[in-house]
């Protein structure tokens, strides 16, 4: 028997009407057109919800700490990524030199 | 003396299940997949303020009824997951093919989207924004194709009895495809 059938269920049922809560308040922010609060409210709660979905659906709050080190691996990879492109993507220009291949990428979108 | 090798599918060095080890991993390398594709959007998105004029054409009711739709399916698989561990296989059938029934919503809904958009000219090729949006988001939809087909394919064993711990292992990979969308949603919906 593993661990997670010895442990008591959380009430889904709860949760799910926690995270339609969360649903609603990341719909509302962003309508008041406010910069900061659509950052929080669209993509904090985003992750708010990433993480109660995953910790109480998923039972990653009860699952074995291997998995969560796989997990953080991938997430690591993902911003290694960002950082890595970051540079060449958002600066186009800089002190004596330009990112032709992104003003020419600039150009043709606008098209 | 007869000697037996350990099958893949029932030694656990982690001591954790071999299959639910196995979906784990799955989902390791889809984080990776959709992790990049994220990454690049984010990228592309915070240079190009052009591109938030692009989003404010993406429909954001049919957005968010997607999101309202996959939370409530993942509600469902949670608790077809929760009548497995009851033993309780017709109740699990049932909330396998609620699940399935909501990945059938949400499928018509981008359906409804995808047509609308092509038909005012934002197909793939459009410009780079569209691209990112039809390449995530149908990525995206095939996870959902791919998780119906699994769970359909399930349910019928569930129902006799057979093999209910598989009921966790889809849960655990449908989830995952909830979460992508609770990224995707405020990216590509709600960042105008």
């Amino acid at each position: 028997m593993n661990k997670e059938q010895t442990h008591s269920h959380p009430n889904y049922v709860k949760i799910y009407f926690i995270l339609l809560g969360l649903f609603v308040v990341s719909i509302v922010g962003p309508l008041i057109g406010i910069k900061w609060v659509t950052l929080i409210t669209a993509f904090g709660i985003a992750l708010v919800k990433a993480v109660m979905v995953g910790a109480y659906f998923m039972h990653l709050n009860i699952e074995k700490r291997f998995i969560r080190y796989i997990l953080y691996t991938a997430l690591l990879f993902m911003i290694l990524l960002f950082a890595g492109l970051a540079p060449d993507i958002l600066k186009s220009e800089g002190n004596n030199w330009v990112n032709v291949s992104t003003v020419n990428t600039a150009t043709i979108d606008q098209h | 003396m007869s000697f037996h090798p350990p099958l893949a599918t029932s030694r656990s060095m982690t001591g954790i299940p071999t299959g639910r080890l196995a979906v784990w991993w799955i989902i390791a390398s889809e984080i990776v997949i959709f992790g990049g594709l994220i990454a690049s959007y984010l990228l592309f998105r915070l240079h190009y303020s052009e591109w938030a004029e692009y989003a404010s054409h993406t429909n954001t009711v049919a957005g968010a009824v997607n999101t309202f739709v996959l939370l409530t399916s993942s509600l469902f698989i949670v608790l077809a997951h929760q009548a497995a561990i009851e033993k309780n296989k017709e109740k699990a059938f049932r909330f396998i093919w609620f699940t399935i029934g909501g990945g059938g919503v949400f499928l018509l809904v981008k359906a409804y989207e995808y047509t609308t958009e092509i038909a005012h000219g934002y197909t793939l090729f459009a410009n780079n924004f569209w691209g990112f949006y039809y390449l995530a988001t149908g990525l995206h939809g095939l996870h959902v194709i791919a998780g119906m087909i699994i769970m359909g394919i399930i349910s019928f064993d569930v129902k006799k009895g057979v093999k209910l711990e598989r009921v966790e292992y889809i849960g655990v990979y449908w989830h995952f495809v909830d979460i992508v969308w609770l990224f995707l949603f405020p990216l590509f919906y709600i960042a105008k």
